[in-house]
């Protein structure tokens, strides 16, 4: 019996802006593989690449070049309308600007993933409850955007990101507009899922957040220029292993 | 994701502006209601036209006195002393288009000759008329003027569509005798005798005494004319007491059948021209008026009338619709990045398209319905004289036309908002 594929298959992936003499080459030929389970934080300068390439794995944009396959699936090949159903099913993003629509309560956001992929009015309240108590926003379902701190906010956007269940969890720098406490409680939140045996993988500036992964893996100029694993992608994150000795 | 859940999104959309909504709506709402209000005014005056023309009774052709053809013949004083059909002023306007012939005027001799079923068989009555104006009537102090005075034979009644409400007509034993009796419309029958029945009460017409016999059924006023403001007498009686022995106003030919009314002109024309002397190219001195000619023309005529009415209003009905293209146009550029945020999380194409079309549809439904309630609220009342009548198809079309005007105006903003790539609209500030 042949081995689960990667979540995360990246081979050689290009990407260019533009064209002629302005061209910028944003991805210089990648190739990643992340594990089911796995805890990756990417890394790099400002302008390295880190959301280019986000945004590739997350199938919001396509490379100009290399192959992409996301759960064995070749991500290249499909079109619009399949590509929507693996943004739905398989992918929860989450943004640096949390992304949420606004005028519409919390629950209405979270539910909106399931909306969209067919699940029936009774169960998706369901699930997008559950999200948002997993989160700690029992409290807060009914508020709109506007109406919550941006930690809080985050946080939905977590709620909205997982309550699908997907295979991938992407999140692109998710702390860089919160305060250390706020981030606290989002990297918790990261470190529970990972432990529950999600795949993840964030984008950072910050040491400290990296500091949760199990892998770590830096850019440079559109390079992977270091890959280190800091803990096994079976077991749990360094941080929840740390408090558990 | 199904068809309640997007016409939901599509009312939160519209909810989350709702004076732009509104706005939107009016234009679309005017459109609509211009359309059926204006068809309806068309409709309703084109009706009244023909209701007018029918009054003029079924299958009946009228002969008048022509000024445009012969030259200066004798009747004119008379007419000016009778008052002959309301056709004063003819002697001034006189012109000669065909060459000089002695015109002549109607008599009862040329109506006697239209009644013989020999020269013309098609002709079922012939009713000669002449006419009074304005004739002072009196009883038991109450006076009223009534506006028209009407001599003729009993053939009149039916021949002009004219039946009696109360009483009786006059017959044939009262023209002979020239008996002074008269049948009133229901204005004079009012105004002389308030509740009083003023059947075989005596009233006196010029200071001539007039029976009253019958009363005409209400016909209802005719737009600047009132129908019912008349009175019938036999026509020696009016010739001897009120307009002498003159030529006639008119002469009215019932044709024995709608089929009847062509074959009937031609005979009655055949027998006009040589009683008159008219031949050749010379023009004739009295005109034939077909009802059925006439409602033809007219109803062409109003048909014109009511389309260009309803085009003009269809422009504004195009006008809204463009309101709505641009109103969505700024509704999409304006959550572009919501819709980013919609993509990036997995709404399929159709969702989004389903959304923004549903909106724009949603705009111009609800505009049309409202448009649809003014305008038959409108249509209760009577505009610029006319009591409007709504047509059915136009309430139809005006509805399908916004409806569609929602989906085609507002397919190309929601296909722009559907064909975004989700980076392209999460980056789009
Ligand atoms: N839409 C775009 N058009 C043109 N160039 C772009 C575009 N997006 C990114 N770039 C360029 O691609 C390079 C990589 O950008 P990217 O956003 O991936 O950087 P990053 O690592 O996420 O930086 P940061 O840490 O500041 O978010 C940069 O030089 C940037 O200028
Ligand atoms: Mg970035």
């Amino acid at each position: 019996m042949r081995p689960d594929p990667p979540v995360l298959d990246l081979s050689n992936v290009t990407k260019v802006y533009g064209e002629g003499e302005t061209a910028v080459r944003a991805l210089r030929g990648v190739s990643l593989r992340v594990e089911r389970g796995d805890y990756v934080a990417i890394m790099g300068a400002s302008g390295s690449g880190k959301s280019t390439l986000m945004n590739i794995v997350g199938c919001l944009d396509v490379p100009t070049g290399g192959t992409y396959h996301l759960d064995g699936t070749d991500v290249g090949g499909l079109d619009e309308r399949r590509l929507a159903i693996v943004r739905n099913r398989k992918i929860g993003f989450v943004f640096q600007s949390f992304n949420l629509i606004p005028r519409m309560s919390a629950l209405a956001n979270v539910e909106l993933p399931l909306a969209y992929g067919g699940v029936r009015a009774a169960e998706r309240r369901r699930r997008a409850l559950a999200a948002l108590d997993r989160v700690g926003l029992a409290e807060r379902v009914h508020h709109q955007p506007n109406e919550l701190s941006g930690g809080q906010q985050q946080r939905v956007a977590v709620a909205r990101a997982l309550v699908t269940a997907p295979t991938l969890l992407l999140a692109d720098e998710p702390t860089g507009a919160l305060d250390s406490k706020s981030s606290e409680d989002v990297m918790n939140i990261f470190d529970r899922l990972s432990a529950s045996g999600r795949t993840l993988v964030v984008i950072t500036h910050e040491e400290e957040v990296a500091a949760h992964a199990k892998r770590i893996v830096r850019l440079v100029d559109g390079r992977i220029v270091e890959d280190v694993r800091v803990a096994p992608a079976g077991g749990p994150p360094p941080r929840l292993a740390e408090v558990a000795s | 994701m199904n068809g309640v859940e997007v016409l939901r999104f599509a009312l939160r959309g519209l909810a989350a502006n709702k004076m732009r909504s509104a706005l939107t709506m009016l234009g679309i709402l005017i459109g609509v209601a211009a359309v059926i209000l204006l068809v309806a005014i068309g409709e309703g005056s084109s009706q009244q036209i023909q209701q007018n023309i029918q009054r003029l009774g079924a299958n009946s052709l009228t002969i008048t006195p022509s000024t445009s053809g012969g030259g200066g013949g004798p009747g004119g004083f008379a007419r000016a002393a009778g008052g002959g059909g309301g056709r004063d002023g003819g002697q001034a306007g006189r012109q000669n288009t065909g060459p000089r012939v002695q015109a002549r005027d109607l008599t009862v001799d040329d109506a006697r000759a239209l009644a013989d079923p020999a020269n013309a068989p098609s002709v079922k009555s012939v009713s000669p008329v002449v006419t009074a104006q304005a004739q002072s009537a009196a009883y038991e102090g109450a006076s009223h003027s009534i506006s028209q005075l009407v001599g003729t034979y009993p053939s009149y009644f039916e021949a002009s569509n004219k039946p009696v409400a109360k009483g009786s007509y006059f017959y044939n034993d009262d023209v002979l005798a020239a008996r002074k009796v008269v049948v009133i419309g229901q204005t004079v029958a009012e105004n002389l005798f308030g509740a009083v029945d003023p059947l075989g009460k005596q009233i006196t017409v010029s200071g001539v005494p007039f029976t009253v016999v019958g009363v005409l059924k209400e016909t209802g006023s005719s737009g600047f004319q009132d129908a019912d403001d008349v009175a019938i007498a036999p026509l020696p009686a009016v010739q001897q007491s009120l307009t002498g022995f003159g030529p006639l106003g008119q002469i009215l030919v019932q044709a024995k059948s709608a089929e009847a009314v062509d074959a009937a002109q031609a005979e009655v024309t055949e027998v006009l021209d040589q009683r008159h002397g008219i031949t050749g190219s010379a023009s004739a001195d009295y005109r034939i008026l077909n009802q059925a000619t006439l409602q033809e023309t007219v109803s062409a005529a109003t048909g014109t009338f009511t389309v260009l009415l309803g085009a003009v209003a269809a422009i504004s009905l195009l006008v809204g619709g463009i309101g709505i293209t641009n109103i969505m146009l700024v509704t999409v550029t304006e959550r572009t990045r919501e819709i980013g945020i919609r993509k990036a999380i997995g709404a399929p194409k159709g969702a989004i398209l389903g959304q923004f079309l549903a909106e724009a549809t949603m705009l111009s439904l609800v505009g049309g319905l409202l448009g649809v309630l003014i305008a038959v609220a409108g249509a209760q009342f009577t505009i610029a004289g006319v009591r409007p009548v709504i047509v059915p198809t136009s309430i139809a079309l005006a509805l399908g036309v916004s409806v569609v005007i929602g989906l085609f105006f507002g397919s190309y903003p929601a296909n722009r908002a559907a064909g975004l790539r989700p980076i392209e609209a999460l980056r789009f500030e």
